[in-house]
């Protein structure tokens, strides 16, 4: 046979195909390792294995020993040892793999069944597809045209039971269409630790629904939509909106937070309908909290900047630029940079290159929140160590700008660049802001964009691509989802330009150019370009910045290197 | 290539005189005029139009009055032009019709892009949107050959339900489980 497997891998045999796979590894699981789809509903790699739903049938057979001697019995019709298989079908995400485990998935034993699983599913369940919001995505669809019979032998009334019932503000169920998977209950359960679901009656009467005055409120309700295989369970941000065969997928990040969740932005024509987590075992696995899902309203808010202004008058990007030139030449040595934690890793080192120029000092705001352990960390900037990678700071931010404050107030500093940040947000006065010239670029109106002498609208996360460095040193790209607003311009091309105007280098602005510039200056980033960045992102070398007191405490796939420090804010 | 010359026959002395070919063709002409009319005086005459014809494509109402569509937006998925724009929206929870939950917001067909192909009737899982017997569509506008929701209900009528599968599902809703 085959060489022997390393210690914890063992061999498999699925449909005739030998895998070595590692030991505990479920038979869907191995299964996908070969090609072989073992059709299941309850099965979810990252909860615990129940076995409720039955679709997953497969047969399993076990080489033959001999009793007594435990010597291989060999079979001799092919001079092979014997396989023995066991006469009843076995639920594939309840068998592991063990040396020498045979499965056949393509029997008429296996078809029978899946096709008996099917039509006991589809007895109660309703005729609502043209009205269901997870036609597309549905699992029972899917399944019913892979693996069904293809017609109904029911003719009695189907059951009755609870529609449009709201768990929680943002998860609707409809329980006709409920086929019992309970993988919302073990995802409240096991990873919100938020236990409010549960079955109650019997049989073909069992109904899913929150414990009594209870609700799914928490922040983490619509993955248990994200994960429920058929449309039981719908959001209602989503719901009725828009058909998901309409909309594009484009890989991106969550920036709410410095965890850097793994996300999919769903867009049709320029809209943004939706965002799901994207399956990263390294720092997500596959969920994302509910807060960074409603961020895409951001792009089409009423506050968004759209125009470029000089003196608060409707300007061109050149005489706003030629205005901030003019700004830097009548302040220099006054000057100071203030970078966001929020700009991502390519703005940031055009900041750095920006602040080199005017010869002024660069700093960050930081905001600490409350971490909640799970996909929330305590840092609410997405992108500060991408700072500290490129250079821009050298220490933590402070969430107060007190010192720039002071430098205001006592006349050294005249004039300010403000990027993506609202100066009086971090704790600038409004005579404060009175006093200097701020050239500012931002997404949407605030105190800083309205005293601003020169504004440059520029783009939100999902109108650019770039990267972010999350709490694990992991830089993780995301990508344009949507076109740029009218009336904002990329940030980088935005930089560029200024960097320029200040009299430093003339700088690429996009992406594979900078990323030749970044890699060659940044040590930490040498080997990479934006392109051959992996899509599950790229850890880097911590060790640099190992001492500094990192706000994070441990998150789902984190742990902080320090005990957290206490947090400031 | 052989190039193969063809000898051309000399015409005859009738045939030099046209006269036989006109007297044919005079023969023609008379015997029409005799016969009933094929053409129709279109527009104050209108042709009968066969069942199954492709015309222009409307949204119907079941014998309640109940729009049929429900927005699932199969029809736009399918429409080979992309002629069709359908907004989704729900409907609200006190309406008599509230079971159905879902029916478009606005429904657009653009009569410039149509190509009267009938996928948008054969794909509809509720038997909403028919290709019904007008042909004719004209307009000042591009605007004005935009069929919204409003006009194609105009247009479409009232079709009979076979099936009732709402007006079901809400009798079940109201009868309860059977224990």
């Amino acid at each position: 046979m085959i060489a022997p497997p390393k210690p914890d891998l063992v061999t498999v045999n699925i449909d005739g195909r030998e895998i070595a796979v590692p030991k505990g590894t479920n038979v869907i699981e191995a299964a996908r390792l070969v090609g072989v789809d073992v059709p299941h509903y309850c099965y979810h790699p990252k909860l615990t294995v129940v076995g409720n739903c039955r679709m997953c049938l497969i047969e399993m057979g076990l080489p033959a020993v001999d009793p007594a001697t435990k010597a291989p019995i060999a079979d001799p019709a092919t001079g092979k040892q014997k396989i023995n298989w066991i006469p009843r079908p076995q639920i594939g995400c309840a068998t592991y793999a063990s040396p020498g485990l045979h499965i056949r998935t393509q029997t008429p034993q296996v078809k029978d069944c899946r096709e008996g699983v099917m039509e006991f599913l589809l007895i109660n369940h309703p005729l609502d597809c043209p009205i269901c919001d997870q036609a597309g995505e549905c699992k029972l669809q899917e399944q019913s045209t892979g693996y069904g019979r293809g017609y109904s032998r029911f003719i009695e009334q189907k059951n009755v039971k609870p529609k449009r019932t709201l768990l929680g503000s943002r998860v609707m169920l409809d329980d006709e269409r409920c086929i019992l998977c309970s993988r919302c209950i073990r995802f409240s359960k096991e990873i919100a630790k938020d236990d409010v679901l549960g079955f109650i009656d019997r049989g073909s009467y069992s109904t899913l629904t929150c414990y009594p005055g209870k609700k799914l409120e928490n922040n983490y309700s619509l993955n248990t939509v994200d994960i429920c295989p058929v449309g039981a369970l719908t959001s209602t941000d989503f719901r009725f909106k828009m058909r998901v065969w309409f909309l594009k997928q484009t890989n991106s990040i969550d920036t709410e937070t410095s965890v850097g969740a793994n996300t999919v932005v769903w867009s049709r024509e320029g809209q943004i309908y939706r965002i799901t987590p994207r399956r990263n075992d390294e720092v997500n696995d596959t969920w994302m909290p509910d807060s960074g899902r409603e961020l895409y309203k951001t792009v089409r808010a009423p506050d968004r900047l759209t125009a470029i202004k000089v003196n608060g008058v409707d300007s061109g990007l050149d005489i706003a630029v030629h205005a901030a030139a003019e700004i830097f030449k009548a302040s220099a040595g006054a000057l100071a940079v203030v970078g966001s934690g929020r700009s991502s890793v390519e703005e940031q080192f055009l900041t750095k290159k920006l602040a080199a120029a005017l010869q002024a000092p660069a700093q960050l705001v930081s905001r600490v929140g409350k971490g909640d352990d799970i996909l929330v960390s305590a840092d609410r900037n997405p992108n500060v160590r991408g700072a500290l990678v490129t250079g821009l700071i050298a220490s933590l931010p402070e969430p107060k700008l007190t010192d720039l404050a002071s430098q205001i107030d006592a006349g050294r500093i005249k004039a300010v660049v403000a990027i993506n940040e609202d100066l009086a947000a971090a704790g600038l006065t409004a005579t404060q802001l009175a006093k200097v010239s701020i050239v500012h670029l931002g997404t949407h109106a605030s105190a800083t964009s309205a005293a601003a002498k020169v504004v440059l609208p520029t783009l939100t996360v999902f109108e650019k691509s770039g990267t972010f460095v999350n709490q694990q040193f992991r830089i993780q790209k995301f990508f344009q989802a949507v076109p740029a607003a009218a009336g904002a311009t990329d940030d980088l091309v935005v930089l560029a330009k200024l960097v320029a105007a200040a009299g430093g280098p003339s700088l690429a602005s996009d992406l594979a150019s900078l990323w030749k510039i970044i890699a060659a200056e940044v040590s930490a980033l040498g080997t990479m370009t934006f392109a051959n960045l992996p899509e599950t992102g790229l850890l880097l070398d911590a060790t640099p910045w190992a001492a500094l007191p990192f706000a994070e405490g441990a998150t789902l796939h984190h742990k902080p290197a320090q005990p957290a420090a206490a947090a400031t804010a | 290539m052989a190039i193969i010359p063809l000898e051309r026959k000399p015409l005859t002395l009738a045939e030099r005189t046209y006269i036989p070919q006109i007297l044919g063709g005079l023969k023609t002409t008379l015997a029409r005029l005799l016969k009933p009319t094929e053409t129709l005086e279109y527009p104050e005459q209108r042709p009968a139009i066969p069942s199954g014809y492709r015309g222009v494509p409307t949204l119907v109402r079941d014998p309640n009055g109940r729009e049929k569509c429900v927005s699932c937006q199969l029809c736009e998925f399918v429409c080979p032009p992309k002629a069709i724009r359908i907004t989704p929206g729900s409907i609200p929870v006190d309406a008599p019709t509230a079971h159905v939950e879902k029916a478009p917001q606005a429904f657009d067909i653009d009569m410039l892009r149509c190509i009267y192909c009938g996928l948008c009737q054969e794909v509809c899982p509720e038997e909403a949107i028919f290709l019904q017997a007008q042909y004719s569509m004209s307009g000042y506008t591009r605007e004005e050959m935009v069929n919204h929701k409003d006009r194609l209900y105009e247009l479409g009528g009232t079709l009979p339900d076979q099936h009732h599968k709402w007006d079901k599902k809400l009798a079940a809703e109201k009868h309860g489980n059977a224990h």
